[in-house]
């Protein structure tokens, strides 16, 4: 390689030097990452203590449980929470509240498993 | 960041907390140099992180132990392609606040040298996506030829041809620009 090509690539090396983040950027991307993590963990609590009382809906916790431990939890809580404020306003009371997210987590728990 | 798939979900979240630490400045630089502003380079990692966090553990099984880097950058890679498809648009051709440009500096020579970095700058956004993007990679996250042909999804061989003209390319840019400017 010739010196004027390596002359070239240290000014190249200069000019294209790493960007630092702007710091609120990592706080928040660290936020979302949590809360992610913990939104699907109280959703599938819920989940769990509404289902167990109706025979018929054990298997939705076992179905929540394969969601949970794989990353399909982050697209399920997602699509779940973008969700929260509608079902809130619609829900009469907690455990009404409970009961429409179980079942919209069961929906989409499912579609995600489908894929 | 090498490593065997975890068996609990705690721990795919830890491991996928040390990518993320590790790689949030790369992920950024990238993006940063892909879209040419701040905004959009926040919203393109913000993005990038949340899609490997949709896929970490199946990109952890697959990597047999590979570095994760070249497969969180060829996300940012296609999110920017989308980027550009979804609002119709294109780098912009100069890149704001690049640190570079605004350092201070006190000797002329060193003038001298700051607007030669102007110039490979603005060369580099010139470039074909692909030549552009081999250079960012190598310059701007000091990734290797093979790091490069995975998160381009090249061979090693064809990565090496496309960094040589890359740079070929962009020196005859810069070289006619200093050419015209010195008429």
């Amino acid at each position: 390689m010739s010196a004027g090509a390596t002359d070239f690539e240290s000014l190249l090396r200069e000019a294209l030097s790493p960007v630092d983040p702007p710091a609120d950027l990592a706080l928040r991307l660290e936020q979302t990452l949590v809360s992610l993590t913990e939104l699907a963990q109280e959703e599938l609590e819920a989940w769990e203590l509404s289902a167990m009382r109706d025979p018929r809906n054990w298997a939705r916790p076992v179905a929540a449980a394969v969601v949970g431990a794989g990353a399909g939890t982050a697209l399920v809580a997602l699509r779940v929470r973008s969700r929260h404020r509608s079902r809130k306003q619609q829900s009469a009371n907690f455990f009404d509240l409970a009961e429409r997210t179980l079942r919209d987590v069961a929906q989409e728990a499912r579609r995600v498993m489908q894929r | 960041m090498h490593t065997r798939v975890p068996e609990s979900k705690a721990e795919l979240d830890g491991l996928f907390t040390e990518l993320y630490r590790s790689h949030l400045r790369d992920v950024y630089s990238y993006s940063y140099y892909r879209v040419g502003n701040h905004h959009d380079a926040e919203d393109l990692t913000e993005q990038t992180f949340l899609q490997a966090y949709r896929h970490f553990e199946r990109a952890l099984r697959e990597s047999n132990g590979r570095p994760l880097r070249p497969w969180l950058i060829r996300i940012a890679h296609n999110l920017a392609a989308n980027f550009y498809r979804d609002r119709s648009r294109k780098p912009e051709s100069a890149l704001e606040d690049a640190d570079v440009i605004s350092a201070p500096h006190t000797t002329e020579s060193l003038v001298e040298g700051r607007e030669e970095l102007r110039a490979i700058l603005a060369g580099v956004q010139q470039l074909p996506n692909d030549r552009r993007e081999a250079l960012i990679m190598r310059f701007a996250l000091g990734m290797d030829n093979r790091e490069i042909a995975r998160a381009l999804g090249r061979t090693d061989g064809a990565t090496k041809v496309l960094l040589h003209r890359a740079i070929r390319q962009l020196q005859g840019i810069v070289s006619d620009e200093v050419a015209e400017e010195a008429k």
